[in-house]
């Protein structure tokens, strides 16, 4: 769209109304998220355009890519509208069926339906399947639907309908009243009231103000921010350009992580079809306000998403955090007063406008409103992206969106917040997902990652984890985080490796207590929680570790011993072929042997055996 | 590969010579050469004129930086906390095994590098590794010997 957007409210309801009552045609949807384009979903779309010009339909039909729609396990996914039927693992050998049978007759193709794992049932429309019916989708309502390319998609929905009422019909004083009355906390983990930080903001003096959209999602396990900007970008400019209104910030920036390369590129996109609509730069829609906003790449450091060191990068340093007071809303980038909210927090901001605060603030719990967005990963049948009201149990989350376990095995744990969450364990799994909760059973909310273990997954082993994880991104500005997590760390190495001693699991409590009072920003105030959740929820597997020398889980190479049970080997042979170390021998046809004293246990013949045959001990 | 000082100047005028844009700058650098060559490092310092060692201090903090050339294929293994639950390590090790190096070495005839990385935020198909910016979900030790086997061939294609 090369035309900027008609300025009177009426014309541009009336531009929106064009766009809505095109004639309604049968749409098929694919997924172009960067989950289902790692399925191969570019190359399904494409037999898709095939398809349809051989069969000579193209006209009637509209084919489109969207963002992720969140079921992430079951795709590449594919849904057909009107009717909303659901294909998942779409291949690109299937278009030409679809094409001629669902798309121009109707009929229902039954083996590319979703089974549900539980009942074997085939569910043929996206609102049946489990996975969505327990969702409260508000965020991602248009994820999966709008093709994020398209800016006229997002007006279609409504969108850019609450700037228009922020800019003519409130004040600044409005809006953050009205953010006030919803209770929106910031999304990013820490769950600070939104209102109270643009407030800050607005008030404090010192021209020009920046506000910041905080895309630098780092956390290993979590991909939110990803999702949404990939399935809905224009949603989360709106919501800055109505923040800004609000704050009375001149410029904006979206510093994203390098690592999302089709989520830079969309945002991008959006950013310049905005600027060309008259949506960004001067005279916002014929307001009199100014705002522009540039996009930002990190370049892979994970402490940048604490917001000061975010904003030493975003000057061109490197990305160290300072000790705050002051805070941004007082002195932030260039010394000026800065906001920074999460990409979620400002994609909240347009439904807040437009719904009123008191419709935002009816959804959740006492001091968590609204709904969120998890990623629901790790050992579970249906992994992805899922948003559910706050107060939802973990239970519900895990159990009925999340399917349960993927291959028969006993969950046993869910590790929330990243690595400056904890793992919460089965026994409670009653809690309600909120922030508060959360933080009580010694995690956190975080960005949102959601990462269920089972019996295979070992806890010592995942504490070590996410401390070799906070030792390789602590920034070495502070002596708590880069030499106690590095003490930390080498204590846990030694305990996986079958050198623990007494006295090692006291040591590291006390450890990490005082590295949360000495560090000096979040990375490594809360690098701790992990070892500190595990030992409180898991001490027995530390224990073994440390007296018997044995892990439970069977994931300590140095504590493990791989075999094979003769009974269930037909004797093929893949293992000893994939066997690096030739630790396997063995005649085809009959049962083959590992030997211990060669194996490197890495594991490869245990990923290969399609009999069971190999087991860990 | 040599560095053409023309195209190191293209890229800073279209970025902006301010310090703030010294970050975007080496990705672009980065992107061209597949790695952060002194001269252009030189080049960003002069014409940026922030002193070498804030240059060098930046390309070294920053882990999408990589100072050393790289090979023609950059394998990277997502390390992300999904895909270790679902055997990162295994797969790390099992594609190091493959082309015969370590993460963050390169192969001496400059083909592959491999790097993991932290998390790539495709958690719902761990483990997951992409080869040349190609996504390669739900991996296991059989799926890598077949993706990386096409990158080789595709090598020795070209040279037969």
């Amino acid at each position: 769209m090369a035309k900027p957007l008609p300025t009177e409210a009426q014309e541009l309801e009336k531009r929106r109304q064009e766009l809505q009552n095109q004639p309604s045609r049968p749409a098929i949807r694919i997924c172009g998220g960067t989950g289902c384009l790692a399925l191969g979903s570019d190359e399904v779309a494409a037999a898709f355009e095939t398809a349809l010009n051989e069969q000579g339909v193209e006209a009637n039909i509209e084919l489109k890519t969207t963002g992720c729609p969140g079921f992430c396990e079951q795709g590449p996914l594919l849904v057909i509208h009107p009717h909303r039927i659901l294909y998942t693992h779409v291949k690109p050998k299937d278009a030409a069926e679809i094409v001629a049978k669902t798309v121009v007759k109707g009929e229902i193709i039954e083996r590319l339906l979703y089974e549900d794992p539980r009942t074997g049932e085939r569910i043929a429309h996206e609102q049946e399947v489990p996975f969505y019916k327990l969702q409260k989708r508000i965020l991602l309502k248009d994820s999966g639907v709008i093709d994020p390319r398209k800016l006229e998609d997002y007006l279609a929905v409504g969108g850019y309908r609450a700037l228009h009422k922020a800019l003519f019909e409130m004040s600044p004083e409005d809006i953050i009243e009205e953010v006030k009355k919803s209770g929106l906390r910031g999304r990013g983990g820490a769950g600070f009231p939104t209102a109270v930080k643009w407030e800050l903001c607005r008030k404090s003096p010192g021209k020009p103000k920046y506000i910041i959209c905080n895309a630098d999602e780092g956390d290993p396990g979590a991909f939110q921010d990803r999702g949404l900007i990939e399935g809905n970008p224009h949603s989360i400019l709106e919501g800055m350009i109505i923040g800004a209104y609000a704050i009375g910030a001149e410029e904006g920036f979206v510093y994203i992580r390098n690592e999302y390369p089709l989520a830079v590129e969309l945002i991008s996109l959006a950013v310049k079809q905005a600027k060309e609509a008259g949506l960004l730069g001067k005279n916002i829609l014929g307001s009199g306000f100014d705002f522009d906003i540039t996009i930002q790449l990190g370049a892979g450091a994970f402490v940048c998403g604490e917001e000061t060191a975010l904003m030493a990068s975003i000057e061109g340093r490197p990305g160290e955090p300072h000790a705050r007071p002051p805070y941004p809303a007082e002195s932030g980038l260039w010394g000026k007063p800065t906001n920074i909210n999460n990409t979620k927090t400002w994609a909240w901001v347009p439904h807040i406008v437009k719904n009123g605060g008191d419709w935002f603030a009816q959804m959740g719990t006492e001091k968590s409103k609204g709904t969120t967005i998890f990623s629901v990963v790790g050992k579970i049948k249906n992994t992805g992206l899922v948003e559910v009201p706050m107060g939802i149990s973990l239970r519900s989350l895990i159990e009925d969106i999340g399917g349960g376990a993927s291959n028969g095995k006993k969950l046993k744990a869910v590790q929330t917040g990243g690595p400056s969450g904890g793992c919460i364990p089965e026994s409670l799994w009653h809690l309600p997902v909120d922030y508060d909760s959360l933080k009580e059973a010694g995690s956190m909310m975080g960005s949102g990652g959601m990462i269920v273990m089972d019996e295979r997954t070992c806890m010592v082993d995942m504490a070590r984890y996410f401390l070799n994880f906070s030792k390789f991104e602590s920034c070495g500005k502070c002596v708590a985080c880069r030499e106690g997590v590095r003490r930390m760390y080498e204590i846990l190495d030694y305990i996986t490796r079958g050198y623990g001693q007494e006295g090692d699991i006291e040591l590291l409590e006390e450890m990490g207590e005082a590295i949360k009072i000495g560090a000096l920003c979040g990375l490594g105030q809360t690098a701790p929680n992990p070892v500190l959740t595990t030992i409180r929820y898991f001490r027995e597997e530390y224990e073994a570790h440390i007296r018997e020398k044995k892990c439970p889980a069977g994931v300590c190479k140095s504590l493990i011993t791989y075999y094979i049970v003769a009974e269930n080997c037909p004797g093929c042979g893949l293992c000893a072929r994939y066997c690096a170390e030739h630790a396997i021998t063995g005649e085809k046809g009959k049962p083959y042997v590992i030997d211990p004293q060669i194996c490197g246990r890495c594991g490869v013949c245990m990923d290969v055996c399609n009999f069971n045959a190999v087991v860990v001990e | 590969m040599e560095v053409d000082i023309k195209k190191i100047d293209a890229i800073l005028e279209e970025h902006g010579l301010e310090k703030r844009w010294l970050i975007p700058s080496l990705l672009a650098i980065q992107n061209t050469y597949n790695y952060l060559p002194p001269e252009a490092m030189q080049r960003v310092s002069e014409r940026m004129q922030v002193p070498m060692i804030q240059v060098y201090q930046v390309a070294s903090f920053y882990k999408a930086f990589s100072m050393e050339p790289r090979g023609k294929h950059i394998v990277t293994v997502c390390m992300g906390t999904a895909c270790h639950v679902r055997g990162a390590e295994r797969l790390v090790d099992q594609v190091g095994r493959v082309i015969g190096i370590k993460p963050g070495e390169t192969s001496t005839d400059y083909q592959f590098t491999l790097e993991t990385v932290n998390c790539l935020g495709t958690c719902a198909l761990g483990p997951v590794m992409v080869v040349d910016g190609k996504y390669y979900g739900n991996m296991n030790a059989s799926k890598v010997d077949r993706v990386l086997n096409r990158y080789m061939k595709r090598e020795g294609e070209a040279h037969g």
